[in-house]
This record gives structure tokens, sequence and C-alpha cells, in this order.
């Protein structure tokens, strides 16, 4: 009985874990979904947002004005990003942008920096990193707030974005343009609008995921590295879906704590680190546009 | 395809090229250039990684296959040369290189299996894999690093026909032999039946495909060849550059470095990765010299790297939007304006970036 407590534990955390990195896959799909553009430098924005913002807080500024200051920061990041990469590059082909989104990835890491200095930094939002007392007395279980917290956060924020796509002008819009940007277009939806409507929701999206993140691993630059592992749960999940960003985090998240802790032993650990690619290697091979995303089809 | 020529005839400017690289690799530097400094920090390194962006190039900009893993292939023949030195008596020093190029090439032709089913940044992700796979592979084997628990392995010394070259000139002058005999090769290559089908293949595969040419083939060829030239440059750079071993300095690091090399330089061309090679890698050293100069060593050297970083980033969006062909786009059109005759048909002039 123990042992399959210790076996649904590995589980949980690694679901919960997960939803950390459907957050990070969460900000990619939103961007790909209305521009199909694959944001390469969705994990620096990551970096970039948490770093500002533990930055003005060590200014002294209270939580929520620091929130609110990194969220218009990051709106502005969406803004040039809009204006000085996207649009000079409309229409060119999709290597050709997600090559210059490697290179915004670079000039937002280096920026952050710059900025405020390499050094790790701590944040503490007030939620401990260790198992909740009353889980732990009632049913034996070592959980710890801070996954629970993402979880919950995961699920508020993913239900706000839904409720947003399907009620505003604003979601219908940015559905019109992920169908078909020249009809959106043409019938008046203006692009530019949605286009910064979406990056400024990725960014709020980052600062979300870089706040919960930083709060486990510590605000430092390796935060980018994990985010790259968000690119695995979009493959697995589908670049284009919201349920399958959740989805493939929580496969991803599951699978590589039971390898690490059942198959980890034997190669002394450390699978971690490349399980989530080899899985999605595998996902390539059998079903490449992943469990939700749309079949590709492509014409000479 | 196979019963054309893979190697083509030589232009007379070629061969004049081709005496001045000669004089001036052979000849110039090794009589002119004192300095340790530049043998070891600069020329050497240089070359190297050229050599490692000559394989990216092939795999991205001849084949447009979005890849990003070359530091793990230069990591693969770092180690493969490593081992070959050490349990293989008698092996010459060449042969080791070559053997470790052909090993890189093997894990190559593994992890661009899935350039078969898929391309652009589910292809990089793929070959992420091979990059942390392969660095946790002679990470957590301790057969590949003999059993060394310093984590630092000191490469062995280079031994020719018995001549040990050890010294900056001499080391020099074995990595400028490989990096000539191997680009030449390349040259070739990129100009005959092979490179022109890749870059079919890259201009748009399924069109390609229904012409005739076969994408397994072509791709695969594309994967091995690339990492032959990372793994052959992985290995002189650990054994000439850094004269140790350690995974570490085969981070996805390095990999993105030498993927700025190739866009920044020029994708599509050779030139382009000697070009972009050099720029990655001086244009550190001049940041550093100017901070030094004009702020007196006020600037910290980590915000210094941030500052290379952001600059880095910046110009990759700058030469995409501007210039996609790369710097060595920009060498051209500044030659075509100095010897203002035009060449007739330049075979530049047709290239096209990946995509």
């Amino acid at each position: 009985m123990t042992e399959f407590l210790f076996f649904f534990e590995v589980v949980l955390a690694g679901m919960l874990a997960g939803t950390m990195y459907s957050l990070v896959a969460l900000g990619f799909v939103l961007i790909y979904k209305a521009s199909s553009t694959f944001n390469f430098a969705q994990g620096a924005m990551v970096f970039f947002a948490v770093l500002a913002f533990v930055g003005l807080m060590e200014l002294g500024l209270p939580f929520g004005v620091a929130f609110v200051a990194t969220a218009l920061l990051m709106v502005a990041v969406g803004y040039c990003t809009e204006r000085l990469v996207l649009e000079p590059l409309m229409n060119q082909s999709h290597d050709t942008m997600l090559m210059a989104t490697i290179g915004l990835g670079f000039v937002l890491e280096g920026l952050a920096q710059a900025v405020w200095g390499v050094e790790v930094r701590r944040l503490d939002l007030g939620i401990g990193d260790f198992p909740i007392p009353w889980l732990v007395d009632n049913l034996g279980l070592f959980v710890s707030a801070l996954d629970v917290t993402a979880g919950v956060v995961a699920a508020a924020l993913i239900g706000t974005l839904a409720l947003l796509f399907k009620y505003t002008k604003m979601g219908l819009g940015l559905r019109a343009v992920a169908d078909d940007p020249g009809a959106a277009a043409s019938i008046g939806i203006p692009l530019k609008n949605i286009m910064l409507a979406v990056w400024s929701a990725a960014g709020i999206v980052a600062l979300v995921a870089g706040m919960l993140w930083g709060a486990r691993a510590g605000v430092q630059f390796a935060l980018v590295d994990l985010a790259l592992k968000a690119l695995p749960v979009l493959i697995i999940g589908g670049f284009s879906s919201i349920p399958g960003a959740i989805v493939g985090g929580l496969i991803i998240g599951v699978t590589e704590k039971t390898l690490e802790v059942y198959i980890g032993p034997y190669f002394g650990g450390g699978i971690e680190g490349w399980a989530p690619y080899v899985l999605a290697i595998f996902f390539l091979l059998y079903r490449p546009e992943g469990l939700f995303g749309e079949k590709i089809i492509r014409r000479v | 395809m196979s019963d054309k020529p893979i190697f083509m005839t030589f232009a007379r400017s070629d061969v004049t090229n081709f005496v001045v690289l000669m004089i001036v690799a052979f000849a110039v530097i090794p009589l002119t250039v004192g300095s340790d400094y530049w043998y070891t920090s600069i020329l050497i390194p240089w070359l190297c990684l050229a050599l490692a962006a000559i394989g990216q190039q092939i795999v991205m900009g001849y084949t447009g296959q979005l890849a990003l893993g070359a530091a793990g292939f230069m990591a693969a023949g770092a180690f493969a040369c490593f081992n070959l030195e050490l349990r293989v008596p008698g092996l010459p020093f060449a042969g080791s290189l070559l053997l470790s190029g052909v090993i890189a090439a093997a894990f190559g032709v593994l992890f661009g299996l899935p350039s078969l089913r898929v391309r652009g940044i589910y292809l990089m992700v793929a070959t992420l894999a091979s990059q942390f796979f392969i660095i946790w592979m002679i990470d957590k084997f301790g057969w590949f690093k003999n059993y060394d628990t310093s984590g630092i392995i000191t490469a062995q010394d280079i031994e020719i026909f018995g001549r040990p070259f050890t010294s900056p000139v001499e080391m020099y002058l074995v990595v400028a032999v490989v990096v000539i005999v191997l680009t030449i090769p390349a040259i070739n290559l990129t100009r005959g039946a092979v490179g022109r089908s890749w870059m079919a293949v890259r201009d748009m595969d399924i069109a390609a495909e229904s012409m005739g040419i076969s994408l397994l083939r072509t791709k695969l060829l594309a994967f091995a060849i690339s990492a032959f030239y990372c793994g052959v440059a992985g290995a002189l750079f650990a054994f000439t550059y850094l004269k140790s071993l350690e995974p570490v300095a085969f981070d996805i690091k390095l990999s993105f470095e030498i993927l700025f090399m190739v866009i920044l330089g020029g994708l599509g061309t050779i030139n382009g990765a000697f070009i972009g090679a050099a720029f990655i890698l001086l244009f550190p050293v001049v940041l550093n010299s100017l901070g030094n100069t004009y702020f007196h060593g006020m600037i910290d050297a980590t915000i210094m790297s941030a500052i290379e970083q952001v600059v880095f980033g910046a110009l990759i969006i700058l030469f995409l939007i501007y210039e996609p062909l790369g710097m060595s786009k920009l060498w051209t059109n500044l030659r075509q304006r100095m010897f203002s005759r035009k060449r007739a048909g330049d075979a530049r002039a047709l290239r096209k970036p990946a995509g």
C-alpha cells in the first residue's frame, strides 16, 4: 500500500510540475494560434518578466504595484516586438520568423541581465515549497504547497483565457485571424491590435509562469533552459491547442518524474534532462501534429 | 544522380584563391605572427569553429534543416578522439580524427532521422534531444571519460609520424591543414550534384521529391556529413584549443553560437562559415578591449557578456530583415563595387536563404 501511495505521490508531483511547463507552453500557443509564429523567445520572456518583477520588488515597490508595472512592461515588450521585429518580417517563411525570435530571445536575456545583474535571486511569494501538513496528517501524502498553487493558478489562467477567447470581441477577432489572416484583415479586423493583444497576453502568462518557477528554483538564468522544456510539451500537445499545452505538460511532468524515480537510479540520474525530448521524438515519428494539433498538409 | 561526378572541375579563380590561401596560411602567418596569443586564442579556435560552422552550414544553409545540436556532435567527436587515442595503440592522429568524425556522423544519422518527417521547430526540438542526450551520456558513463573523477581530462599530445606537435605554431599548422583539407571537399560537394540536391530539398522538399530526389538519402547524407564536420571540429577544438575534455564545454550555448555564425555569416555559403565564426569569436574580444579602454574596467565582465548577447540577438534580427544572405553577401557586394566589372552569372546572386 505504501508503495502504491509513493507511486501516486510521484505521479501527482509530476503532474503538478507539469502544469508549470504548461504555463510556459501556453504562451507559445497563444502566439502560434494568432500568427503561426513559433516564439522561441517565450522562455526568455519568462526570465525577463520575473527578473524585472523581482528587481522592482527590491526597489521597494509593493507586490501589487510591481506586478502591474511588470505586466505593463511586458505589454511594452510586445509592442516593440510587433513593430520592430514582426512587422518588417511580415510574409517571411516560418523558419525566418523562428530564427528572428531566437534573436529576440537573446536580446531579452541580455537586456534583463544587463539591467538587473546576473546573481541568483530569491523570490518569496509567501507560499512554502514544502508538503501541506493537512494532507500529510490525513492522507499520508507529501504534496508541495507551491505545486498545488501552481496547479490552481494555471487552471484559473487558462479558464480566464478560454472565456476571453469565447466571449469578447477581441477573442472573436483573434479566432478569425487564427483561421485566415488574409480574410480577417479584409473584413476590417485590426491585425496589429490583435497581435499586440496576443503578445501582451503571452507576456503576462510568462510573468506568472516565471513567478512560480522563480519561487521554486530561484530567479536565475537556468529558467531559460527550463523553459526550453516547453518545446517537447508543445510537440506532444500540438502547437495550436490550449488543452494540448495542458495535457502535454502533464504527460511530460509525469513521464520525467516516474522515469527519474524508477529508472534513473540505474543510470546515475539526470534522465530528466533529456527524457522529454526523446519522448517528443517518438511523438514526432508517430503523430507529428501532436495530440490536439491540426493535421499539417503541405502542397507543392 | 549517382552517375554524375561529385567533384566538379575548377575554374581559374579557384586556383588563384587556393594558391593565395596556401601562401597566407603556411608562409605568411607562421613567419609574421609571433605572439602565441594570436595562435592559441584567435587562429586556432577560429579555424575549429569555422569547421563546425561548415557542418551547420551544410545541414541548415544548404539543406534547409533547422538543426540545433552542433555542439553535441562536437562533443561526440572530441570524446571519440580521446578514447581512440587512449585505447587504440598505433592509430595515427589523422586516423583518430577521421574515425571520430565517422562516429559523430553515425550520431548525426540517428538524430537526423526525425528530419524525414518533420521540419522547422519540430526538427529543432528533435536535434535538441541529441544535444542533451550526448552530453548526458558522456557525463554519466565513466568509460567515456576513462573513469576520471576530476571532471577535467587533459587531452593527449598530438603526435604525427612520431613527432610531437605541442607548440602553438605547430598546433596551428595541424588545424590549418585539417581545415583546408576538409573545406575543399565541402566546397566541391556543395557545387556538385549532391549540393544541388541539398538545395533542391531546401527550396521545396516536396517538389524535389517529385523530381526524383530521394529525401531519405539526401537529408540523411546532409546530417551525416554535417555531423562528420562537427565531430572533427570538436576533436580539434578539444585537442588544440581547450587542451582538455569536459562535456560542459559543449553545452547548448555553443550550439547557439554556431547557429549564429551561420546566420550572420550568410546561409548557404562556405565562406559565410568562416566570416561568421570570425565575427562571433572576435566581437567579444573587441567589445572587451573597447570597454577596458573607454570605461577602464568599470563595467563588470558579466554585464559585458550580457551586452554582447543583446548585440548578437539584435544583429540576427537586423540581418534577417535587411540582408538575409548575411555578411558573406556584404563582402560580395563590396568586392563587386571595388572591381566594377561584374562577373556574369555569378552563382552567388542566385542563392536564397533557408526556408
